[in-house]
C-alpha cells in the first residue's frame, strides 16, 4: 500500500512528461509558393492527427539551396531530421553513408509498418539501391510530358486532338504548323539535360552510363555519346536553325513556358507537375497532352523521374527518428498521396494513391493528368530506365547545358558536343570517386 | 574655360545630355514598368509610357509581397535593409574610429602588427573566402541573424586609414593643450576628435551606407529565413520563378524601392558623398 | 607620427579589440581555412577528408574552363574598365569646360553609383530579355539577331554594359576632380601657343591626369574583379557555355554548388595572390603620387 502510493505519483509524472514532451522535428524543404502552402497543409493535419511528434516545415530556397544549406549545416552539427533533396543530388545523398539514415533502415529500427512492393517501381527505382533498399522517401516525383496548343493544331490544319507520338512527327507538324502561320515556331522544351538528353536515352532505352547508369557503383562512365542521342541533337541544332525548335535557356529552360504560353511555339515538352502552371497561363487556347516523342524505328520503353524525395540525416537524438518514421507513415497514406498528387501534378508514389485518384475519378475529370504516370509505367523499367545515378551530378547537369549550347551556337557538332560532355563529366565522376572512397 | 568656341560647347551639352539619358535610361523603364499590369509584358515589347497600375503595383510589393516568388512583403525587407546598412554603417564608423585612435596616439607593442593585422582585410575581400566564412558563422550559430548579417562586414581597412589621417593632420598643440586641462585619453577622444572628424563622419557614413544596403552575396547566402531577407537580395529570387513568367512589373517595383533610399541619400547629400568618395578613394 | 603621445598600454589594445577581433574571426581564420582547405580532398558532408598536397592547384592549372575564367575575367575587366572610363572622361572633359549648369549634370550623373549591381544587374536582364526586351527588339530592327542566352560575345557585352552603367558615375566623380586640379594657366598657356583643344588634351590634360587615371584603372579592375558578382550572378550566371564566368563567380559555383571546396579554396588562394598584388599595386601608387 505504501509502496504503490509512493509509485504511482511517480508514474503519473512519468506519463504526463511524456504526454508533454512532444518531439519536434525539422523538415526543410525548397517548395515555394503555392506548392510550399499546400505542403504546410499537409504538415499541419499529420500534427493535428497526433499528438507525439511535432513537424516543423522550414523553405530554404532552391532545391541546390537547400541541400547546400543542409550540408553545410550538417558539417556545422546543427542538421534537419528530413531534408528534401532533388533527384540530382541523390548520388552524393547515397554515397554520404554515415550522413544519411537509409529510409529502409529507418523504419525497420524504429519498427513502423513499412511495405516497399506498395511503392510504384517507377517512383522508387530511382532511390533504391542495387539490393532494392529504399534509401530515401519519394515525396514530389515528376516526368516530363508533351503538352501542345489544339487551337494552334486545329489552325494548322492538324487534328486538335492528336498530339505527335513520333520525333518525326513533331517535325512535320511543325512545318505545317509553321507554314500555315499557325504558330511561329513548332517546339519548344524545358529542361535540355533531363528531358532531352537524360529521359530521351530512358525513353528510348540507351544507356546514360556504364553499370546500371551508376546504380552499379562509383566507377561508373557516361555513356550519353551513342549514335541515337548524337542524331536527336544532331537533328535539335537542324530543328533550331530551321525555326521549328526554340531554345528555352540552360537549366529548367525558364524562357521556354513564354513561347507556349504567348503561342509563340505549339508543342511544349516539360515536367508533368507544370500542369498546374501550363493551365493556369494557357488563358486564350486550350492545351493538349501527350507522351513524349519517340523516333519511329524505335520503341518507347518508359521515361524516368525527376523532383525530389526526403532524406533522413544521421546525428539527431533516437526521438527524432520515431518521429520520422511515423511522419513518413503518415506521408505515404494513400489519402495524403493522393491528394498531393492530384493538386501539384507530381506522381502518385503509391499504387493506392493512384487507385484512389482513379476510384475518385480524377482521371475522367482531368483528362491528360494520367498521361505522367502512364508513360512511366509504360513498360517495366529496364537497366537503362530505371533512372541515373552520378556523384557530382549538380555540376554534370552544368555541363549538359553548355554543351548543348555550344552545338547550338555552331561551335561544336553533336557528335562531338557529346563526346566533349562525357569527358568532362567523367572528370567529375572521378573526383567525386576518390573524394568518397 | 580657354576659350569661346560655341560648337564645342554645344557638343559638350550634347555629350552630357546624351549621358544623362543614357544613364536614366534602364530606370525610366523599370520606373514604367513598375506603373503596367503583368498583361502588359506577355505580348511584345515592354512599354514606354506609364500605365496605371502603380498605386496597385507599389501596394501589392510592400503590402502581401509575392508569395509564389519567395517574397515576402517588401516593408519587413526594407526594414532589413535600412538595419543592415545602419549597422554595418555605424559599426564600421566606430570599431574603425577608436582602431585609429590607438594607432595613431598610442605607442605599444606589436603597434605595427596590429596595423597590418587590419591593413590585410584589404586584401580578402568576402568573394574569396566565401566559403569558409559561410562556416565560422554557421559554426558561431549566426545564420539568419541580424548580428551575422552585420558583424562579418564591419571591419574595415579603408575607414581606418582614413581616420588615421585626419588624426595624422590634427596638431600635436591641441593634445599638449589638452593635457594640460588634465583631460584623459577619452575625454581627449571624445571633446577634441570626434567634433574635429564630424564632416569626414558624416561623409564615410553616405558611402558606408550605400555599401551596406547594397550587399547581396552575403545575404543571400546566410539568410534563408524570410524574416532577415534583404531587399537587395531577395529581387534575384524573384526573377527566378519557375514554370511561369515572372512578375516583370513587379520586380520593377521592387527593384525601384531598392534602389530609392541609397540613390536620395547620394542626391541629398551629394557633397558629403562626393567628399566621402574621394577621400575613401575605394 | 605623432609626437606627443598618451603613454598608456592596455588602453590602445581594448580600442582595437572589436577590429581586430572581427579581423581574426571572419578574415584571418577563414582565410587560413581556404588555404589548409585547398591541400585537400573532401567529401561535400566533411565526411572523408584526405590530404592531397597540391592536387588541387594542379587540376586547377590543367582545368580548360578555370584557365578560360581567367581570360575570361581579363577581357572583361579590361572592357568595364575602358567603357567605364572612356565614357566618364568624356563627360568629365564636357563638364569641366564650365557650362552653365554642370552642377546639375553631376548630379544627374552621379546617382547610378548607388544603385547595387545586383538590382543593376536585374535591370538591365529586363532590358536585354529575348522575349519582351526593348533592346533585342531595336538590335532585331536594325537586322541583329541578339542572343545573349547561346552567343558567348552578346552575354559579354550584356554584363560589361551592366557592369559598366553603375561604374560610369565613380570615374566620372574622379575624372572631374583631377581635371579641377589641373592648373589652368598650362591650359591657357598652350592655348595662347596656338594648341587646339584636341591637341592640348593630347600634349597636355591627359599627361596630368594619368595618375588618376592610373588609379581609376586599378579601381576599375578590382571592381570588376570582385564586385561585379551580382552582376553576373542577376544576369548570365556565368553562361553560356561558361563564356561570363569570371573567377570570383567560379569560386562560388564551384564550392557553393558544386560542394568541391578543394579546388574552391584553391581558386580562392589564387584569388587571395591577384589581391595582393593589385593591392600592393595601389598603395605604391597612391605613396607615389603623395610625393607629387
Amino acid at each position: 500500500m505504501f509502496r504503490s502510493l509512493s509509485i504511482s505519483p511517480l508514474a503519473l509524472l512519468a506519463a504526463v512528461s511524456v504526454a508533454q514532451a512532444q518531439t519536434e522535428i525539422q523538415w526543410w524543404h525548397a517548395m515555394g509558393g503555392e506548392l510550399g502552402a499546400k505542403l504546410e497543409e499537409i504538415v499541419a493535419g499529420y500534427n493535428a492527427s497526433q499528438s507525439d511528434y511535432k513537424v516543423t516545415p522550414s523553405y530554404k530556397g532552391s532545391y541546390a539551396e537547400t541541400m547546400t544549406a543542409a550540408i553545410a549545416a550538417f558539417r556545422a552539427g546543427e542538421q534537419p531530421a528530413i531534408v528534401q533533396v532533388f533527384e540530382v543530388g541523390t548520388g552524393t545523398m547515397m554515397a554520404a553513408e554515415g550522413a544519411v539514415y537509409p529510409v529502409h533502415q529507418l523504419m525497420a529500427d524504429m519498427g513502423a509498418p513499412f511495405d516497399p512492393a506498395a511503392f510504384l517501381p517507377a517512383v522508387v527505382g530511382y532511390y533504391t539501391d542495387t539490393q532494392g533498399n529504399m534509401l530515401s522517401m519519394p515525396f514530389n516525383s515528376s516526368t516530363p510530358i508533351l503538352y501542345y496548343n489544339k487551337d494552334v493544331f486545329e489552325k494548322a490544319g492538324l487534328d486538335r486532338d492528336t498530339p505527335p507520338k513520333t520525333w518525326e512527327e513533331v517535325e512535320a507538324f511543325s512545318r505545317q504548323i509553321i507554314d500555315a502561320g499557325a504558330a511561329k515556331c513548332g517546339f519548344t522544351t524545358g529542361w535540355i539535360s533531363w528531358v532531352q538528353l537524360e529521359n530521351f536515352s530512358a525513353w528510348h532505352n540507351q544507356p546514360i552510363g556504364t553499370l546500371e547508369n551508376g546504380f552499379g557503383g562509383l566507377e561508373t562512365e557516361l555513356s550519353v555519346n551513342g549514335p541515337l542521342q548524337a542524331r536527336h541533337w544532331a537533328n535539335l541544332k537542324d530543328w533550331q536553325d530551321a525555326g521549328i525548335f526554340s531554345y528555352g535557356g540552360p537549366g529548367g529552360g525558364n524562357d521556354a513556358p513564354p513561347k507556349f504560353y504567348a503561342q509563340d511555339c505549339a508543342i511544349y515538352m516539360n515536367s508533368s507537375a507544370s500542369r498546374a502552371g501550363v493551365i493556369a497561363n494557357a488563358k486564350d487556347f486550350e492545351v493538349g497532352y501527350g507522351m513524349l516523342p519517340h523516333y519511329a524505328d524505335t520503341a518507347p520503353q518508359n521515361s524516368i523521374i525527376g523532383g525530389a524525395t526526403l532524406w533522413v540525416l544521421q546525428g539527431r537524438p533516437e526521438a527524432e527518428y520515431k518521429a520520422a518514421a511515423d511522419f513518413f507513415n503518415y506521408l505515404s497514406s494513400a489519402a495524403v498521396q493522393a491528394d498531393w498528387h492530384q493538386f501539384s501534378g507530381y506522381l502518385p508514389i503509391t499504387q493506392a494513391a493512384w487507385d484512389l485518384s482513379k476510384d475518385q475519378g480524377f482521371y475522367d475529370a482531368n483528362p491528360g493528368a494520367d498521361v505522367s504516370i502512364r508513360q512511366m509505367t509504360l513498360n517495366a523499367p529496364t537497366q537503362n530506365s530505371k533512372g541515373l545515378r552520378f556523384g557530382n551530378y549538380v555540376q554534370i547537369r552544368a555541363i549538359i547545358d553548355e554543351e548543348f549550347q555550344a552545338l547550338l551556337a555552331g561551335q561544336k557538332d553533336a557528335q562531338t558536343a557529346l563526346d566533349d560532355l562525357v569527358t568532362r563529366g567523367n572528370a567529375l565522376i572521378r573526383g567525386f570517386e576518390a573524394a568518397n572512397k | 574655360m580657354v576659350e569661346n568656341r560655341p560648337l564645342l560647347t554645344f557638343l559638350a551639352h550634347g555629350a552630357l545630355i546624351l549621358g544623362v539619358i543614357v544613364v536614366a535610361f534602364p530606370v525610366y523603364l523599370a520606373l514604367i514598368a513598375s506603373t503596367h499590369p503583368v498583361s502588359a509584358f506577355s505580348s511584345g515589347v515592354i512599354p514606354l509610357l506609364p500605365g496605371r497600375e502603380m498605386a496597385a503595383n507599389y501596394a501589392t510589393m510592400l503590402g502581401q509581397g509575392i508569395s509564389t516568388a519567395g517574397a515576402p512583403p517588401l516593408w519587413g525587407l526594407l526594414g532589413n535593409s535600412l538595419v543592415m546598412a545602419l549597422a554595418i554603417a555605424l559599426g564600421k564608423i566606430a570599431i574603425s574610429i577608436t582602431s585609429a585612435f590607438a594607432i595613431v596616439y598610442f605607442r605599444f607593442p606589436l603597434r605595427n602588427l596590429a596595423f597590418w593585422a587590419i591593413f590585410i582585410t584589404l586584401m580578402l575581400p568576402v568573394e574569396v573566402r566565401i566559403v569558409p566564412t559561410f562556416k565560422v558563422v554557421a559554426d558561431l550559430g549566426m545564420l539568419n541573424s541580424y548580428a551575422g548579417l552585420t558583424i562579418p562586414l564591419i571591419a574595415s581597412a579603408t575607414a581606418t586609414f582614413l581616420f588615421r589621417q585626419v588624426f595624422l593632420t590634427i596638431p600635436d598643440e591641441l593634445l599638449e593643450a589638452a593635457r594640460i586641462d588634465g583631460a584623459g585619453p577619452l575625454r581627449f577622444f571624445r571633446d577634441i576628435l570626434l567634433p574635429l572628424s564630424r564632416t569626414n563622419i558624416a561623409a564615410l557614413f553616405v558611402i558606408l551606407f550605400i555599401y551596406g544596403w547594397n550587399q547581396y552575396l552575403w545575404p543571400l547566402l546566410i539568410t534563408t529565413d524570410e524574416r532577415f531577407y534583404t531587399i537587395v537580395a531577395a529581387i534575384k529570387r524573384m526573377a527566378e520563378t519557375a514554370d511561369a513568367e515572372p512578375y516583370w512589373n513587379l520586380i520593377m517595383a521592387s527593384a525601384v524601392l531598392a534602389m530609392l533610399p541609397p540613390v536620395l541619400v547620394v542626391i541629398a547629400m551629394q557633397r558629403l558623398f562626393v567628399k566621402g568618395l574621394i577621400e575613401t578613394e575605394k | 607620427m605623432k609626437r606627443t603621445i598618451f603613454g598608456n598600454q592596455l588602453l590602445p589594445w581594448l580600442l582595437l579589440a572589436p577590429q581586430l577581433a572581427i579581423t581574426a574571426v571572419f578574415f584571418l581564420w577563414p582565410a587560413g581555412q581556404a588555404v589548409w582547405q585547398s591541400f585537400l580532398r573532401q567529401d561535400a558532408f566533411g565526411l572523408k577528408t584526405s590530404f592531397v598536397g597540391l592536387t588541387n592547384y594542379a587540376a586547377l592549372l590543367g582545368d580548360a574552363k578555370y584557365l578560360n575564367a581567367v581570360q575570361v575575367t581579363v577581357v572583361f575587366s579590361i572592357a568595364v574598365a575602358a567603357l567605364s572610363m572612356g565614357v566618364a572622361l568624356m563627360l568629365a572633359l564636357a563638364v569641366d569646360r564650365g557650362l552653365r549648369g554642370a552642377r546639375a549634370y553631376t548630379t544627374l550623373l552621379v546617382w547610378p553609383y548607388a544603385v547595387a549591381p545586383a538590382v543593376a544587374g536585374v535591370m538591365w536582364w529586363f532590358l536585354f530579355n529575348p522575349t519582351i526586351g526593348i533592346l533585342p527588339y531595336a538590335l532585331r530592327a536594325v537586322g541583329y539577331d541578339w542572343n545573349h542566352g547561346l552567343q558567348p560575345r552578346d552575354a559579354m557585352t550584356l554584363v560589361v554594359i551592366a557592369a559598366s552603367w553603375k561604374q560610369i558615375s565613380y570615374n566620372f566623380l574622379f575624372f572631374v576632380a583631377g581635371l579641377q586640379a589641373i592648373p589652368g594657366s598650362l591650359r591657357e598657356a598652350a592655348a595662347i601657343d596656338g594648341a587646339g583643344p584636341a591637341r592640348r588634351f593630347a600634349t597636355i590634360t591627359f599627361p596630368l591626369l594619368s595618375p588618376t587615371t592610373f588609379f581609376l584603372l586599378v579601381v576599375n579592375v578590382v571592381y570588376t574583379m570582385f564586385d561585379t558578382f551580382a552582376v553576373i550572378h542577376a544576369t548570365t550566371q556565368g553562361g553560356p557555355m561558361q563564356s561570363t564566368t569570371i573567377l570570383v563567380y567560379k569560386v562560388f559555383d564551384d564550392g557553393f554548388l558544386g560542394l568541391n571546396l578543394g579546388a574552391s579554396g584553391a581558386q580562392s588562394v589564387v584569388l587571395m595572390g591577384i589581391v595582393i598584388v593589385l593591392t600592393v599595386v595601389q598603395f605604391r601608387f597612391i605613396e607615389r603620387r603623395v610625393e607629387y
